[in-house]
């Protein structure tokens, strides 16, 4: 059975980035296991899942700055067996944005050392008077000033340095960008600044960007695809608007309800849900339960097994058969402790890893 | 009936070299038996600071005048001995990181049990097994087992609930819930808020809530404040805020909060500008600068908060919603 999502938008071209059976172990555990992808060349691929699902391994794997099995081939290049000579020159096109700005600027650099300092060591050539015109350009394209340059990273705010921070990764071109969680620790007001940037800059440079984030709303606004974890699984990866309007995983479904849940305005009761239940697959060996309606708030689905929500230590995640996320799913079926789903087509470029992702679901609503 | 929490033309200002640096700017609010209030803001509003100084937990470079009064006491003058009795038993605070407000080197179980032995004098054996209780409360699976593991062992979720039933053990009159789910996933998000609703209801204690985001208060405030550049800027009822926003500032937050629902967005709506550098001398508005609607008045006279206990805007021209 074809395991991994073929994407294979330009058929002419391989893709950028092409990420296959990616496994990484921390000591017994698993934290990354089998996981399948590929990004093309200026495609923005939002990355969601909750924390200990593997987003930010599965980034730092990427960038090989932890060791992993499988293959990650960038630019046609597999960067786990590669040398390091060669992993030291593609690394070049390929840049990380970290979660806490301040923490990842050097605080003993001038802002302009920092985003110069990848120039000195990859265009040794260029002087330091044009070092300095790059960064300084570089710097007034996210939206500080030149003059910013001779400061030192604590003068900035929050959402400053995570431009300089930007314009760190900007300043060698990269051809892919991976964003952690870069909005996260910023302001509502912030947040959009930022990312609005990030969209323009991708756009100017034709980039492509791997987005992680747990903000939904924002991968919403910005990815082209995204990609759902679950405990080191790629759960669901689809076009963006086909996961928001038609998740098949139950658990993309959860976070989805969850996010709703949360954002509703106060005191504005939640439409009920339609009566409709799960319909029943003829393979069905037995009714679903009641509690197989998801509602639009599903908070309640959520508390109900509060409890049984794997932790990241917990043996879930050495796993040896079943679905991960059965403990946790109001769906699931005694062949879901059997056999793992595999990752399989269920839409235009939609893939997900549910033996019922063929059922009909009840539509979520989010309200106006 | 006396206000659980009563602050009245609070000023804190940190002395630097720079010169002193005003974060909270006469402020003046109270916090009702069991009521929830929300206090949102960017960072820097000082909205942290407020409940800073109610706790006696100011940086040393802090001053903090006016007056904070919990249950009638006066807590800014307030001896540590005092201030020691309240916190951590009728006044409580779950922090922002639930990563680093726990002791890394003591268990779980010593750390909830101490709040007992020191504030009720129980023995710790009866501390332990009502933290336990607690835990248990708190949707903590395997309760005993956790009493035995240190903060480390503990994912984000599971810490924030220690955190929480911490807070809670004591039947506080006061919760400050510091950003209390910023640094968790939106499902444990949804699940922690849901949490402090139900305790909310089952201890009766009143409740500040601080985020930065709307969103994550609007569920659980009765009103909410809006912070500005170290002002109280708007005062509403939660549900009347969301529906008739009249303060500029919150209508432009509101406006940009990402959402799920509607039509995607090629560009997120944004608040242009910066919010003030903090000890950035400030004589008129401090959101004229980014507000859209703002006129000469706004940059020569700061508008006054006015209007009843929970409908109050200090803006010269509110948005009206005829």
């Amino acid at each position: 059975m074809l395991k991994w999502p073929v994407i294979s938008r330009c058929p002419m071209t391989d893709p950028l980035l092409d990420v296959r059976d990616l496994c990484v172990d921390f000591g017994a555990s698993a934290t990354i296991v089998g996981v399948n992808f590929d990004l093309a060349a200026g495609e923005v691929l939002g990355l969601v899942g909750e924390s200990g699902s593997g987003k930010t391994t599965l980034a730092r794997a990427i960038l090989k700055l932890l060791p992993a099995r499988g293959s990650v081939r960038f630019m046609g290049q597999d960067l786990l067996t590669c040398s390091a000579a060669a992993l030291r020159t593609r690394r070049r096109e390929l840049q990380i944005v970290f979660q806490d700005p301040l923490a990842s600027l050097n605080p003993r650099m001038t802002v302009g050392e920092g985003i110069g300092e990848p120039l000195q060591i990859f265009e040794p050539r260029l002087g330091a008077r044009a070092r300095r015109l790059r960064v300084g350009a570089l710097l007034e394209r996210v939206g500080l000033s030149g003059a910013m340059a001779e400061r030192y990273p604590h003068e900035f705010s929050g959402g400053q340095c995570q431009r300089v921070a930007i314009a760190r990764a900007m300043i060698l071109r990269p051809k892919l960008l991976i964003c952690d969680e870069i909005v996260s620790s910023l302001d509502v007001s912030i947040q959009g600044q930022i990312v609005n940037l990030l969209i323009d800059l991708q756009r100017e440079a034709a980039m492509a960007v791997l987005f992680i984030s747990h903000n939904l709303a924002v991968v919403r606004h910005l990815s082209q695809r995204v990609m759902v974890m679950y405990l080191g699984r790629v759960v669901e990866i689809a076009p963006c608007d086909a996961l928001f309007a038609t998740p098949k995983h139950p658990y993309t479904r959860v976070l989805l309800a969850a996010v709703a849940g949360i954002s509703s305005a106060p005191r504005v009761p939640t439409p009920p849900a339609p009566p409709a239940a799960l319909q029943p697959s003829p393979v069905t060996v037995r009714e679903p339960s009641p509690v197989a309606v998801l509602k639009p708030s599903s908070v309640m689905v959520l508390e109900r097994s509060p409890v049984t929500a794997p932790e990241p230590s917990r043996p879930a995640r050495l796993l040896v058969q079943g679905c991960a996320y059965r403990d946790r799913c109001a769906f699931a079926l005694p062949l879901c402790a059997d056999r793992e789903p595999p990752l399989i087509e269920v839409g235009a470029g939609h893939w997900a890893a549910c033996h019922r992702s063929h059922e009909t679901l009840i539509p979520l609503s989010f309200g106006s | 009936m006396t206000p659980t929490l009563n602050v009245q033309d609070l000023r804190i200002a940190f002395s630097h070299r720079a010169g002193n640096i005003e974060a909270v700017d006469g402020v003046s609010f109270q916090i009702g038996p069991a009521e929830c209030v929300g206090i949102v803001g960017e960072s820097g509003s000082g909205k942290t600071q407020i409940f800073m100084a109610a706790m006696g937990l100011l940086a040393g470079n802090a001053r903090a005048t006016g007056s904070v009064r919990f249950e009638g006491a006066e807590l800014l003058a307030a001896h540590p001995t005092a201030l020691n009795r309240i916190r951590g038993s009728k006044l409580t605070m779950i922090p922002q990181d639930p990563m680093t407000c726990l002791t890394p080197h003591l268990k779980i179980g010593v750390q909830l049990a101490e709040v007992m032995v020191t504030h009720r004098g129980t023995t710790w054996r009866d501390a332990r097994s009502y933290a336990a209780r607690m835990l248990e409360r708190v949707h903590v699976a395997e309760p005993r087992r956790r009493l035995n593991q240190y903060p480390h062992e503990l994912s984000g979720g599971l810490r924030q609930r220690v955190m929480i039933a911490m807070s809670v053990l004591c039947e506080p009159s006061l919760v400050i819930a510091d950003e209390p789910t910023t640094a968790l996933d939106v499902t444990v998000q949804a699940q922690v808020m849901e949490l402090l609703r139900a305790l909310r209801g089952e201890f009766g204690m009143a409740l500040a809530l601080i985020s930065h985001d709307l969103a994550v208060v609007a569920g659980l405030a009765d009103r909410i404040l809006v912070m500005y550049a170290g002002r109280i800027v708007e005062v509403a009822a939660a549900a009347e805020l969301f529906r008739r926003p009249r303060h500029p500032y919150t209508a432009e937050l509101l406006k940009c909060m990402p959402t799920i629902a509607g039509p995607r967005a090629v560009r997120l709506p944004t608040l242009a500008g910066q919010p003030p550098r903090p000890g950035e001398v400030l004589q008129a508005c401090a959101f004229a600068p980014r507000c859209s609607r703002a006129a000469d008045r706004c940059r020569m006279e700061r508008p006054e908060l006015v209007g009843p206990a929970d409908a109050q805007v200090a803006c010269h021209f509110p948005l009206s919603h005829d």
